[in-house]
């Protein structure tokens, strides 16, 4: 158990802004009426997003918004480690993973960096205020051990040197290319592909793999992190049969995956289809639609290019509502 | 190894299109209408027959569990509760299914909510996984504007899909805490009985299930539970993400079947241990709770439920751990001990005090700073605590300290007694005053 208190100092007053209060409102109507506490985590992280950090009028005001006493406010907001009790560093807040996959990795040396450049000690602003840093928890990218999270975005397979790098432009304001930083490919073996090799993807199922990139650069597009940015990272490491393989797939003819299929259930569902591929360049597609006939439905329909469902996750949590950082 | 044909994850990498288009030329949401018209038994039966083992650690038989929902419901709805609270260290499994394959998740909430009877399903995810959960919350936006899920799809099925998320409590992975901080409190679990069957979340019967579980189904339906059940050994069948971290040369996660040799699973996807298989001192097998298990195990261990077993250890969720010989094994478990009891809810009173002291204990046997009977006095502690709490936490925080002193505890005495030697190093001389 952490103990965690509400820091001494608090502002007067807390608004969500219109945009804010309108997502929030949003976002309360996703839960059954009468159950709107469940989205009290949601409306404070909101507000952390908003003020950097959990205010003590935040926590009233949500309680307020969501029909709920104070306490049961204060009670999660104490209790959920991920908010912030007091304002953190106005560029970034660096959450380094100190569990024991990165430890073994070389998290210490990562929290040796963060003691000599941001602060000695945990929870404490940089004497400029744009940074701080904690040692936090796992944060679920053990196979890219160490690593860092800092806002919405992870920073992996880390150095000290590269981290020092990072803490650089996090600095200066800027946000690198999140994602691993050494050029891997996500989780793959930086070595290149050990698996999935012999399966034939369709020609227009394939992304460009990610491309190395220095570390500390700035990102071209601050708001998608994705990783649809081209990355040559292969050519930095040996096995780089993975990109030549990637572009046979690109030219190769499209076949159908599941060689492991039992026939027969897939003769069956031929005959009963289920959809056309809206691509319609596979074999398996193209096989469907001449033998299901009537039963296949229009491709208009698997677009859906009706009018747009208005449920309640229609609500998409992409932009940045926070301040301009 | 697994034959590529076989996998169920191949967009694990992200180096194909995550979004709706690329997960149905990849076989995704392929007659999804055809496996629901079997009927809500047929599906039961045939993942129970599948022999499909929860995911989340546990291994819980997930067909059996589905079977557990009432058949008929007395007014109030059934929900599903997807757990995609993945928090246990060595674990990022779910992550990479999130992320870049996050329409088999879509899909499999959809079958297993039919088979359920459900209308709702409720996806938790960790709070750490922004990107993740906007990559699945894009799925989701996309499988309602196909009109595969929603009111009125095409699958004849009212369904709604709800992503909400947490805010970094790792006890909310276990299943009553998740339901406690989806309705908005702390993240503490409850009392078993009444079972989340019963009363699970808004008081309502509710089935908690991890993605990777749920994100097998739509593939054991439509290649058959045969199929599934033609991997790995009778009791552990199935193919597994695998996360294989810590020292070996090429850290990655890979989609293995069940059964299969430690040393295999490293040497194919991981390059094997940094500095060759002798430099191996110990692994982790399935995740921070799981009992060490020291090298020479190591040669003969199977990756499956039994297997594990058998070494007085635990599959978990398959989050391999290597340590080689220059990892300090105490320091690398009182880490761990750190972490369960930063993680603490503080609800019983064994594990609130108990996780604090046994970590304390073990800061201290790191630098050698104990005596010898305390390692006893320790392991007598931890016995203490294990089954003495609401819920499953505290044992998995002790099994760890459980294993170290059973397969290295000469490491810790080897410390004590080095301790005691260089006791005096530090202080000053005395001299005698004249």
């Amino acid at each position: 158990m952490a103990a965690r208190r509400l820091a001494e100092h608090q502002p007067d007053s807390f608004a969500f802004t219109a945009e804010n209060r309108a997502w929030a409102e949003r976002e309360i109507a996703k839960f059954p009426p009468g159950r709107q506490a469940s989205a009290v985590i949601s409306l404070l992280w909101r507000a952390q997003e908003q003020e950097g950090w959990v205010t003590k009028p935040a926590i009233e005001g949500v309680a307020a918004m969501l029909d709920m006493p104070q306490i049961r406010v204060l009670e999660v907001a104490t209790f959920y480690t991920m908010f912030h009790l007091e304002p953190v560093g106005s560029n970034a807040h660096i959450q380094v993973c100190g569990t024991t996959p990165c430890m073994l990795r070389g998290a210490g040396e990562l929290i040796d960096v963060c003691r000599r450049r941001v602060h000695p000690e945990p929870h404490h602003r940089s004497a400029d205020g744009l940074l701080s840093w904690e040692e936090v928890e796992c944060l679920g990218a053990c196979v890219n051990a160490p690593m860092i999270q800092v806002s919405k975005d992870t920073y992996e397979d880390l150095t000290p040197e590269i981290f020092d790098g990072l803490l650089d432009s996090f600095r200066r304001g800027e946000r690198p290319e999140p994602g691993p930083q050494n050029g891997r490919q996500y989780s793959m073996p930086i070595t290149g592909l050990s698996s999935l090799t012999d399966i034939q993807y369709a020609a227009d199922d394939v992304r460009p793999a990610r491309k190395m990139q220095a570390a500390g650069r700035r990102k071209t597009n601050p708001g998608d992190a994705g990783g649809i940015e081209q990355r040559d990272w292969s050519a930095e490491y040996a096995g780089g049969d993975t990109l030549e393989r990637a572009s046979e797939r690109q030219t190769g003819e499209a076949r159908e995956r599941s060689g492991g299929r039992d026939p027969a259930t897939r003769s069956a569902e031929n005959q009963e289809a289920g959809r056309v591929d809206p691509a319609g360049r596979s074999d398996e597609a193209a096989a469907r639609s001449s033998a299901g006939g009537g039963k296949a439905q229009s491709v208009a329909d698997t677009h859906g290019s009706g009018p747009r469902n208005p449920g309640p996750q229609s609500d998409r949590d992409t932009n940045d509502p926070g301040k301009g950082r | 190894m697994l034959a590529d044909k076989d996998r169920i994850f191949t967009n694990l990498y992200g180096l194909h299109d995550p979004g709706l288009k690329g997960a149905r030329a990849r076989g995704g949401w392929d007659g999804t209408k055809v496996l629901l018209e079997r009927g809500r038994d047929a599906i039961v039966d045939e993942v129970k027959k599948s022999g499909l083992r929860g995911r989340g650690g546990a291994g819980f038989p997930t067909g059996l569990k589905w079977s557990f929902m009432p058949k008929q419901s007395d007014g109030r709805p059934h929900y599903l509760v997807v757990n995609a609270d993945e928090s246990e260290p060595g674990t990022c499994k779910d992550r990479e299914i999130m992320r870049h394959d996050p329409h088999l998740l879509v899909e499999g909430c959809l079958i297993a909510s039919f088979a359920m009877g459900a209308n709702a399903a409720y996806i938790y995810v960790r709070g750490e996984y922004i990107r993740e959960r906007e990559a699945l919350q894009r799925a989701v936006d996309e499988a309602y504007e196909a009109k595969l899920i929603g009111k009125d799809n095409i699958h004849g099925w009212d369904f709604d899909i709800i992503v909400t998320h947490g805010a970094g409590a790792y006890i909310c992975g276990e299943e009553t805490a998740l339901l406690e901080s989806l309705e908005g409190k702390k993240g503490m679990p409850r009392l078993k009985p009444p079972f989340p069957a019963n009363m699970g979340l808004y008081g309502c019967p509710t089935t908690v299930n991890n993605v990777e579980s749920i994100a097998v189904a739509p593939d054991i339906l439509r290649r058959g539970a045969g199929w599934f059940a033609s991997f790995g050994r009778p009791n552990n069948v199935g193919t597994k993400l695998f996360n294989i971290s810590g020292h070996v040369n090429t850290p990655c996660t890979v989609e293995e079947t069940m059964s299969i040799p430690f040393r295999e699973l490293i040497e194919t996807h991981a390059g094997g241990v940094r500095g060759g298989w002798d430099n191996l001192l110990a692994m982790i097998p399935g995740g921070s709770s799981c009992p060490i298990i020291p090298a020479h195990q190591c040669d003969t261990a199977i990756m499956d439920f039994d297997g594990m077993r058998e070494l007085k250890s635990s599959f978990g969720t398959a989050a391999v751990i290597v340590m080689d010989k220059s990892t300090d094994v105490v320091r690398a478990i009182t880490r761990i001990s750190y972490f369960y009891k930063h993680e603490s809810c503080g609800q019983c009173t064994p594990c609130r005090e108990g996780m604090g002291w046994m970590w304390r204990v073990l800061e201290r046997m790191c630098r050698g700073e104990a005596q010898k009977r305390e390692i006893d006095m320790l392991f007598e502690v931890t016995q203490q605590i294990e089954g003495h709490t609401i819920c499953a936490f505290a044992d998995g925080a002790v099994w760890p300290v459980q294993g170290l002193i059973r397969h290295f505890r000469p490491e810790i005495e080897k410390r004590i007694d080095q301790y005691t030697a260089n006791a005096h190093c530090g202080e000053p001389i005395l001299q005698a005053a004249e």
